[in-house]
Order: C-alpha cells, then sequence, then structure tokens
C-alpha cells in the first residue's frame, strides 16, 4: 500500500463545495420521505464516521483492530449517561465528552499494539469489545438500573429546541460528520498522519527515523476511538434510539471492518463507499426478494446470501484490487477521462 | 476445608477438560500456520461448517459412519476449493493480507452453511453424556463429564497423532519445510499444491472432530463460530506454530476461566468467561508474545 500525499487543488475546493450544496441543499429539499433519512442516510452517516475511526487506525495506522464496536457502545453509553447526570450540558458538549471517553478506552486496549502486531494485536482489541459490553451490561449504573435491557435515548436538545424529526437529525448528523470528515483529512495529511503510514509501512525503519512509536500508535487508536465513540452515540441516538449492548456485539466490528477493506484501505472516500455498500446490499437484497421473487426465497437464504456474497467480495478484493473500491473508482474516472481527451 | 478443596478440585478438573474443547479447535489453526503461516480466521467457520453438514447428513438417514466419511470429503473439497480459489492467487501475499482474505473465506463458509442447512439449532448426540461419571463419582467424589473425558482423550490422541506425523514422516518433513520458505521448498521440488491441500484437508478434519464435541454439548448452532473466536487466546498463549501448546494453552484457558468464574465472578455479577481468556491473552502478550511454545519471533527491517 502506497501513500498518497496531496495538496489541496481547486478541483478538491470545487468538490468540497458541491457535496456541501448537495448534502445541505439538494437532499434536504428533493427528499421529503422520513424513510430515506432514517433508514438509510442517517445510518450511512454515523457508520461512515466510525468506519473513518477504523481507517485511522488500520488503513494508516496499519495496526489490525477488531474493536469498533465496543468503542461505539463506549460511546454510546457515555452520552446517555452525561446527558442523564449533567444537566444542561450541550449535547456536542456531551458528544465530544463521549468521544473523549471512548478514547481512553482506545489509548488503554492500544497499549498491547506497542508490543505485538497483526493476528496478536486483533485478539487483544477483541479484549475490548468483549470486555466494554459486558462492564456495560453488568453494572446496574452505566443503563441507570433499568431492568428491561433497552433504554430509550433522550431527545437531541440544542438551544432549547429538540430535534426529534428525521430531517433534523440528519441536519445535527451532516454537521457533524463534515466537521470530523475534514479533521481526519487534514490529520492523515499532516504529520501525525505521515508518522501513521510510516509505521503502517514498516514499523522498525520508521522508529530508526525517528518516530515515536509508542505517540504514534497511541495516538491512532486514542483518535480512532474518538471517531467510533461519537459515532456510536450519534448511531444509538439518531438510528436506533434506544441503548442495548446487544447492538454493538461483534458482528458490528467485523461489519466496520468490512466497510474499510472493501471501502479500500488507507482512503477517507473509501469509509463512505464502504459504508454506503455495506448497508445498501442488504436493502437491495431484501427488496429483490421481496418484489422480483416476492418473497419465494426464503428470509434466512437472503441473509445468508448476504454473507456470503461479503465473504467473496472480501476475498477477490484482497486478490484484485487490495485498495478497494475507492481505488477502483479513481482507475474507472481515469479510464473514462483520457477516454474523453483523446475524443477532443 | 476438605469440602471446599474437592470443590476446587472439581472446578479444576471441569475446567482443564472443558480448555481440551478449546484444544481441538486450536490445533486446526496451529496445522495451517504451521504449514503457511497463513493464519486460517476461517478455522471457527470451517467447524461450523463440518459438523453442520455431518448433522445434516445424518438426518437423511445416512449412518453414522459413512456420513462420518462423507462430511472427510466435503471438508478435503473445501480444502481443495481454499486451495485453487483463496490461496493460490495470494501466494506470496503479507500475512495480514491472507488473515483479511481467511475472514472473507470464514464468512463465505458460514453464509454457505446456512444456505444449504438453515438455521434452526440442532441436536447431536453422540452416545456418551454430557454428565458425571457415576463410577469416578462415587470413587474419587470428582464430579466428572463423560463428554469432557472423551474429549480430552481425542485431543490427546489426535496432537499424539499429529505430532508424530509432523515429526517422523517424510510428509511432515515436507510440510516444516514449506512453513520455513515455501519457495525454496518448492525450488527442491516439494509439491506445494500437495502440501496445501493435505494440510487444509487435515484441519478439515481436525474442525470436524471439533464440531462434534462442542456439537454435543451446545448444539450444533451458530454460537460455536462466537465459540471457535475463543481459540484464538489459546493460541496466544500456547504459541501459534505449536501443536502441544494448543493443547497446554487449552488447559490454561479452560482452568483460568473456570476458577476465576468460580472463585472471584460472583464479585462482578458472573459472566466473565466472555473476556478473562482475552485479558488473559494480553497479560501474555506483554510478556512473552511468542507464547509458551511458539518461535520467537525476528523481524528484519
Amino acid at each position: 500500500m502506497k501513500p498518497v500525499f496531496m495538496t489541496y487543488t481547486k478541483g478538491d475546493i470545487i468538490n468540497f463545495i458541491v457535496l456541501m450544496v448537495l448534502a445541505f441543499l439538494v437532499i434536504p429539499m428533493t427528499i421529503t420521505t422520513g424513510y430515506w433519512y432514517s433508514s438509510i442516510l442517517i445510518p450511512w452517516l454515523c457508520l461512515a464516521l466510525a468506519a473513518i475511526g477504523q481507517q485511522i487506525v488500520m488503513g494508516y495506522a496499519g495496526q489490525l483492530s477488531l474493536g469498533a464496536a465496543g468503542f461505539m457502545a463506549a460511546g454510546a453509553f457515555a452520552c446517555f449517561n452525561l446527558i442523564l447526570r449533567v444537566p444542561d450540558l450541550p449535547f456536542f458538549g456531551a458528544l465530544i465528552i463521549s468521544g473523549l471517553v471512548a478514547a481512553a478506552f482506545g489509548i488503554l486496549f492500544g497499549l498491547p499494539s506497542l508490543r505485538v502486531r497483526g493476528i496478536y494485536l486483533m485478539v487483544a482489541t477483541l479484549a475490548s469489545q468483549f470486555f466494554i459490553i459486558w462492564m456495560i451490561d453488568k453494572f446496574g449504573w452505566f443503563k441507570n438500573y433499568d431492568s428491561s435491557g433497552i433504554i430509550t435515548a433522550q431527545n437531541i436538545v440544542i438551544m432549547g429546541k429538540a430535534y426529534t424529526s428525521p430531517i433534523d437529525m440528519y441536519y445535527v448528523i451532516v454537521i457533524v460528520v463534515t466537521a470530523l470528515t475534514l479533521l481526519a483529512m487534514n490529520m492523515v495529511r499532516g504529520s501525525a498522519g505521515r508518522n501513521w503510514m510510516a509505521v503502517r509501512d514498516m514499523d522498525i525503519a520508521a522508529e530508526s527515523m525517528g518516530v515515536s512509536l509508542l505517540k504514534a500508535k497511541l495516538e491512532a487508536f486514542a483518535i480512532s476511538a474518538f471517531y467510533c465513540g461519537v459515532a456510536g452515540a450519534l448511531f444509538a441516538f439518531t438510528y436506533l434510539k434506544s441503548l442495548e449492548p446487544v447492538a454493538f456485539d461483534i458482528k458490528l466490528s467485523f461489519k466496520v471492518l468490512f466497510m474499510v477493506i472493501l471501502g479500500g484501505l488507507g482512503t477517507i472516500n473509501g469509509a463512505f463507499i464502504g459504508a454506503a455498500f455495506i448497508l445498501l446490499f442488504p436493502v437491495l437484497l431484501n427488496f429483490l426478494g421481496n418484489n422480483v421473487f416476492h418473497g419465494m426465497i426464503d428470509a434466512t437464504i437472503i441473509s445468508s446470501i448476504e454473507q456470503i456474497v461479503f465473504g467473496v467480495l472480501m476475498i477477490v478484493f484482497m486478490i484484485y484490487e487490495p485498495l478497494g473500491m475507492a481505488k477502483l473508482w479513481e482507475t474507472i474516472k481515469i479510464k473514462v477521462s483520457s477516454k474523453f481527451k483523446k475524443k477532443i | 476445608m476438605i469440602d471446599s478443596l474437592l470443590f476446587f478440585m472439581e472446578v479444576l478438573v471441569g475446567g482443564l477438560l472443558s480448555g481440551t474443547m478449546y484444544s481441538l479447535v486450536a490445533l486446526g489453526f496451529v496445522l495451517i500456520y504451521k504449514a503457511s503461516s497463513t493464519f486460517n480466521f476461517a478455522q471457527g467457520a470451517m467447524v461450523f461448517f463440518a459438523v453442520l453438514a455431518f448433522v445434516g447428513l445424518m438426518e437423511f438417514g445416512i449412518p453414522f459412519v459413512v456420513a462420518f466419511v462423507l462430511t472427510i470429503f466435503v471438508m478435503i473439497g473445501v480444502g481443495l476449493a481454499t486451495e485453487r480459489l483463496v490461496l493460490r492467487p495470494l501466494m506470496n501475499q503479507s500475512e495480514d493480507t491472507l488473515l483479511m482474505a481467511t475472514i472473507g473465506l470464514g464468512f463465505v463458509l458460514e453464509g454457505l452453511a446456512q444456505a444449504v442447512w438453515g438455521v434452526e439449532v440442532r441436536r447431536l448426540d453422540l452416545g456418551i453424556k454430557d454428565s458425571p461419571i457415576p463410577w469416578i463419582a462415587d470413587n474419587l467424589k470428582l464430579f466428572i463429564s463423560a463428554l469432557d473425558l472423551t474429549a480430552g482423550v481425542v485431543a490427546a490422541a489426535m496432537i499424539i497423532g499429529l505430532t508424530l506425523l509432523f515429526k517422523y514422516t517424510k510428509i511432515g518433513l515436507g510440510l516444516r519445510a514449506v512453513a520455513d520458505d515455501a519457495g525454496a521448498a518448492s525450488s527442491i521440488g516439494i509439491p506445494l499444491k500437495h502440501i496445501m491441500l493435505l494440510v487444509w484437508s487435515a484441519a478439515g478434519v481436525v474442525a470436524l472432530v471439533a464440531g462434534m464435541m462442542w456439537g454435543a454439548r451446545a448444539g450444533v448452532q451458530f454460537a460455536l463460530v462466537d465459540l471457535a473466536l475463543k481459540a484464538l487466546p489459546v493460541l496466544i498463549i500456547g504459541g501459534f506454530s505449536s501443536i502441544p501448546g494448543a493443547i497446554i494453552g487449552g488447559l490454561i484457558i479452560g482452568a483460568t476461566e473456570k476458577v476465576l468464574e468460580v472463585y472471584i465472578g460472583p464479585f462482578f455479577g458472573g459472566a466473565i468467561e466472555g473476556w478473562a481468556p482475552y485479558v488473559l491473552a494480553i497479560f501474555f502478550l506483554l510478556y512473552r508474545p511468542e507464547g509458551l511454545f511458539g518461535e520467537k519471533i525476528i523481524r528484519r527491517v
């Protein structure tokens, strides 16, 4: 995997403006059904944010981690408790502190990365996944001694106004995701990102060049967990609208892992593309099952097919395009544009 | 005093024996790692796939032995397909890439198994009861499950067999050569393809045996895949490339998790079995990253 350094060109700025116009003007004006927001756009943006977190630790710093859902759970429950127990705490403040709580867990469970790598590290991060979920489940305080197991998330209140309708929540999420994505893009371009990539490509070489492994690795884990924590809080408050530890089990961690691998390791775009694919493919499959085959195919078969396709794609991408869909997209763009140029 | 000591012994023995169940799963990982330095994340899925195929065949009224042999052939088929479609195109890729590919393979196998055989929990009756053996219970006052004991014996037999195979046969020598340096091994004429096929098939058979033991205890169901994840801390403790390490690691994990659960668990509301093995593995990683019996990891720039 080669590092891709880039500077902001005029094209980038135009792209950014186009995206912002799309996100804040075109989408709210054209899409009016709540379904699109609550079932597709909102979970997509939340999961993409978690995928950016996974991307930072895995795609940029090269540390295999399988604990994204654990950090998401930490963020979600931190946010719930902050809003519950701290009066007058603004929502964005709670969101940032939840991210920091998750980051603290990230540092703690990132410590083994200083000694081990690869599969060994993956096992260590699995510990975080199981431990965090267990902790939330077993200590009633985190769930405010709720016995039903499913807690309803509080309303998002910003400046005295409750944001409860899908489109309102969408605005909240778009603002957070935009800010954090810009931050991530700058981080990976800056010295932090270069250090991560140096560690990823060859940690011993990076160390001998003066990169502090301790700092670079723990930084990556902390920031990754921060992103996951914020994503988890948003996921629980806007998409699930409830908090239950089961929603953040190991399956979700695998999903986030798939997003970055299929989307493309080491790209921020890849996080968005991967999240869209992992989220939309099952929707598409269900749609086909219901409308083309009219429910002739059993629901369990459909979910099995989904699993098989994800697995096959994972293998196929590893063999033919280890840099994922983001790279594929770039290649297509270059081919198309070069054809156009030839014609002119 | 004597009672509490007896109780401790019982917990310990129970833990050790259930640890051998983890060892059985870990053994499959070690086999493949030893021969190809590939970490096969799909081993858990292979356990699930194998035993589900076995139970599925039995449901057609096929007798036990025939179903067992047929499933072995199915697993050889899986090994063949894996070698051809996944491993060969990825030859000489980094370990991390192969790991990702095997995660994908695991998903394919899980999906395939469920698509073919359905998702309901099935019972598997091996004719061995998961209840205390009366003779031991009467004479030694220890309650040891017959199934646990069988799993222990089976694991021991397989481990002895595989160790002998690796140490004293020509195939074993070839396996070790491939593990050491695949390129050099193939240049002196060791058929890499056959070696890989052999190893993956052997891992498939190990998976089937492990799956049968687990299935007899907990039912044949999807949760087996999660149980197989517990083989990972076993491997970390025992070392990825050591067959005896798999059993020692399994014993350590089994005993520790049971003792912790019984004596410390109640203070935290129980169910610490879920994460205790992983935390134990982290402590091992900090002191001995290569595991108890693993080869020292040397990395060069």
